[in-house]
């Protein structure tokens, strides 16, 4: 556990430098990489640990999002609105959790696909709080600069990531992380062992609620303008569960690597296959789970040991 | 001798099909009772009942002294009832060790981390897994998967551990071995309820037996009267096997 602290001190000392260079281009990068990596990390509190496959992230990432928005049209300030939207994604957590976690398998996948589109529709039709179809505008803080508010939200996704990292880090080596790992392998034998398996899988998707809450309301805050199709939109429930395969599903750095690998593959790719982009970046990621199903993070392990191998004690 | 469990006219239905029928039945503490009866008689759907994956459709049930009837299997797991499986049930890609450890901390209330594994060793020492522990469970044998459920089974600190055909699929020795630890266990004042087929370790283990036949308890009592009652022999033992071994 001291150890993965280490790595994830690190790893953030290093991205918290990246302002200094300046240029508007990293900085925007940057902070969509962060926002990604916040959204795939919370995906492995219940994709990767628990084992559910839930596509409801967009529905937490919109959610959050016009939580926000509205929090901040109705003259909230801006980082208490940002609290009530993550509150307001943990509690939605909680219920839908509640009601979706009986089902599983694909089962749940789509259930959990379709709370998106719901909450889309909603809000298209709660057209006095939400503005609707003609989406949604929110005051431009006052900053001294366009520069200065860039590095802001940097900064504030940039802590947001550290603490869903560091959330992740802890539940890994607790009994909560211990017992989704359990509910993973074998739900009915968890259930018989004495684990409250409901409880422990609210409690995970809650965790994989609560994040992507907080930053969707960072990023209407920081694009100020925000409509149903945007921020409800598929991919961001798609987008993640890709990360998460591509860097090691259930590890602690993996959704890391894989948002990282993933936004690195799609920034280039972009920009040299105009027109055939999304072509190329699916055929890479074809390519790389085939190669390496278990994700980048079994390169780490020594080579042709083939099966990862597993923690011998259970370590806290 | 106190009544650990006590069923009362439990019944339970699948759609049209009566799985268990008005059962009333006692297990006092401290015994070893066997359940037999032909395949699809209801012995699983008994442990099933007691343990909560399928509550009880009718009637009550009370373990020490409180009412279980609707309880869900992880409370009764806490409780103090564990079971086996007929099909062993580990964690696969987890660690010997790590499997007991989740039953000790979760049902037995160890704590996380040092004490888990600590609990852990021990009871996978008494049924002889002391050096297997850091091996991945599903690369063990199925003598010693049956062997790693026990060991789960003893993590949780059991009052009442419900075995259900821990022998099936083992050899003469390895039943031997199975029967020692199951009298071990009986010996720490574990009160062992066993669904087996194997007359031979039935009568060599138990102080009582229930019989069920489609749903119904059609006989229960020590040994000697089980295997001449005229009902039993009907339906599970066989005249032939009632003249061969005579009690």
């Amino acid at each position: 556990m001291r150890r993965s602290a280490y790595i994830a001190a690190a790893i953030f000392a290093l991205v918290a430098l990246v302002p200094l260079a300046g240029e508007m281009y990293w900085l925007r990068l940057g902070t969509i990489m962060l926002m990604y990596s916040i959204l795939a990390m919370s995906w492995n509190f219940i994709g990767g640990m628990a084992g559910y496959p839930s596509f409801a992230s967009a529905a937490f990432f919109g959610l959050g999002a016009y939580a926000g928005a509205v929090s901040q049209k109705l003259a909230m300030p801006m980082v208490l609105a940002w609290g009530i939207a993550g509150l307001a994604s943990l509690l939605f957590a909680a219920l839908l959790g509640l009601a979706l976690l009986r089902l599983r398998g694909h089962y749940f996948a789509i259930a959990s696909l379709v709370v998106a589109e719901v909450l889309r529709e909603l809000v298209n039709s709660a057209t006095d709080l939400t503005g609707g179809g003609m989406g949604l505008n929110l005051p431009v803080p006052r900053m001294a600069s366009v520069q200065a508010q860039a590095v802001f939200f940097y900064y504030a996704m940039l802590i947001l990531a550290a603490v869903t990292l560091a959330a992740m880090i802890l539940t890994t080596h607790s009994k909560l992380g211990f017992g989704l790992r359990c509910i993973k392998q074998n739900e009915s034998a968890a259930d018989m062992l004495g684990v409250n398996t409901t409880f422990y899988k609210v409690s995970g998707f809650m965790l994989s609620g609560v994040f992507v809450g907080f930053a969707g309301a960072i990023y209407a805050s920081w694009v100020h303008y925000i409509e149903p199709p945007d921020v409800f939109d598929v991919l961001y429930s798609i987008k993640p569960v890709v990360m998460v395969l591509l860097g090691g599903l259930g590890s602690v750095f993996g959704p890391l690597l894989g948002a990282g690998l993933y936004l690195s593959l799609e920034e280039l790719v972009w920009r040299r296959f105009l027109e055939v982009h999304t072509g190329v970046l699916g055929l890479l990621i074809v390519l790389l789970v085939v190669f390496l199903p278990r994700g980048l993070i079994a390169l780490r392990r020594a080579p042709g040991a083939a099966q990862e191998k597993p923690l011998s004690r259970v370590k806290a | 001798m106190s009544e650990l469990l006590e069923l009362n006219g439990v019944s339970r239905r699948f759609g049209g099909l009566r799985a268990l029928h008005n059962i009333t039945l006692s297990i006092p503490q401290g015994e070893i009772v066997g359940v037999i009866g032909p395949n699809g008689a209801g012995k699983t759907t008994l442990v099933n009942v007691v343990t909560g994956v399928h509550p009880a459709s009718a009637g009550s049930i009370r373990f020490a002294g409180r009412d279980i009837t609707r309880v869900r299997p992880w409370q009764a797991a806490r409780l103090g009832i564990a079971r086996t499986f007929q099909v062993v049930q580990p964690f696969p890609e987890m660690t010997v060790m790590e499997n007991v450890a989740a039953a000790a901390m979760f049902a037995g209330s160890a704590g996380y981390g040092e004490e888990a594994n600590e609990r852990a060793l021990e009871d996978l020492e008494f049924v002889g897994l002391g050096k297997s522990v850091d091996k991945p469970a599903d690369s063990l044998t199925l003598a010693m998967r049956k062997r790693l459920e026990l060991a789960k089974s003893l993590a949780m600190r059991p009052k009442l551990l419900l075995l259900d055909e821990v022998n099936a699929g083992l050899n003469a020795t390895e039943v031997e071995h199975a029967l020692d630890l199951i009298r071990a266990i009986s010996a720490r004042g574990v009160t062992v309820l066993i669904i087996e087929h194997l007359m031979k370790v039935v009568l060599t283990l138990c102080t009582r037996i229930v019989v069920l036949h489609h749903g119904e308890l059609i006989a229960a009592g020590d040994p000697a009267q089980i295997i001449n009652d005229p009902r039993v022999v009907q339906a599970y033992l066989g005249r032939r096997y009632a003249k061969a071994e005579p009690a």
